[in-house]
């Protein structure tokens, strides 16, 4: 900068500034026509319908064939295999969410792995993952339940209700 | 095998009713996935999601409805010894594994992972 002298200097900081401007404006166009494409809807409803199906039912095919393995496996019947299947498929789902690309499969498939149990794994990962910086305590313990609360509160308060008719109406 | 057909047919036609309610109305994941958890328990007070489970195997143990089933089938089963007070026992008996393994899991891959943006 010494050695080239103050008015080239300055002259080329000028035209930096105004390159970097114009580019700047440019860039700032395209952003718009990105997040304008981003959020017009690409695909209609039937095809993320087909997707959530599709997905949604293999899901059911992967949990059917699981319940079958782990009986098979640990010679119990069929129907007590049923929380080593729900644990499995919670551990993926939150596995594959702390590595990062379950989210786009959430994106892409929607209601096809929101519904299943690994939506619920999902949420509680996510909520986990995004307050951690807050700390242990007000970060991760006081925000693990934000998004799968509502679930489990609104289950139990429904199985409460439910379960008292079902006892009343028919002895359990 | 025929568990297998209707597993598909089942919770995909549970996910296909989802994403519907999801793209044509406002609410959200969370509202969606509420709403089925109570579905799954008012279906189980006449019995009906027992019969669903028998003839459809793990499809219908894996979209979030078993979730309510599983719940009022918990508390029925302390309810059955213990009387309304049963009730408040056993309501976690069964969903108890699902609940933990998501806290613990979440918990301990919160600190290995670190968050992508």
């Amino acid at each position: 900068m010494t050695k080239t002298g103050f008015i080239p200097v300055f002259l080329y900081e000028i035209t930096k500034i105004f390159h970097i401007k114009h580019r700047g404006e440019d860039m700032e166009k395209n952003k718009y026509k990105d997040i304008v494409e981003k959020y017009t809807p690409k695909e209609d409803r039937t095809s993320h319908g087909l997707k959530a199906f599709l997905i949604g039912g293999l899901m059911g095919v992967l949990g059917q064939f699981l319940l079958d393995l782990y009986a098979y496996l640990f010679h119990i019947p069929t129907t007590e295999a049923a929380p080593f299947m729900i644990i499995t498929l919670i551990f993926f789902a939150s596995l594959f969410t702390a590595l990062g690309f379950f989210d786009k499969w959430v994106a892409w498939a929607q209601a096809g792995l929101i519904i299943p149990i690994t939506g619920f794994a999902h949420s509680m990962m996510s909520a986990a993952l995004e307050y951690r910086k807050e700390g242990f305590v007000t970060g991760i313990g006081a925000n693990m339940f934000k998004l799968a609360g509502t679930v489990i509160i609104f289950g139990v308060v429904s199985a409460y209700v439910f379960g008292f008719i079902r006892l009343i109406l028919f002895g359990g | 095998m025929m568990l297998y057909v209707n597993s598909f047919l089942f919770a995909g036609l549970v996910c296909l009713l989802g994403q519907i309610i999801l793209d044509n109305t406002k609410l959200t994941p969370g509202h969606v996935t509420t709403i089925f958890v109570v579905v799954g328990a008012f279906l189980d007070t006449f019995c009906i999601y027992d019969k669903i489970i028998l003839f459809v195997g793990g499809g219908a143990l894996v979209p979030i409805t078993s979730f309510g089933h599983l719940l009022i089938h918990g508390a029925l089963a302390r309810a059955a010894d213990f009387g309304i007070i049963g009730l408040l026992m056993g309501m976690f008996d069964l969903t108890s594994s699902g609940i933990i393994a998501a806290i613990v899991f979440s918990f301990f891959f919160s600190i290995i992972f670190k968050p992508k943006d």
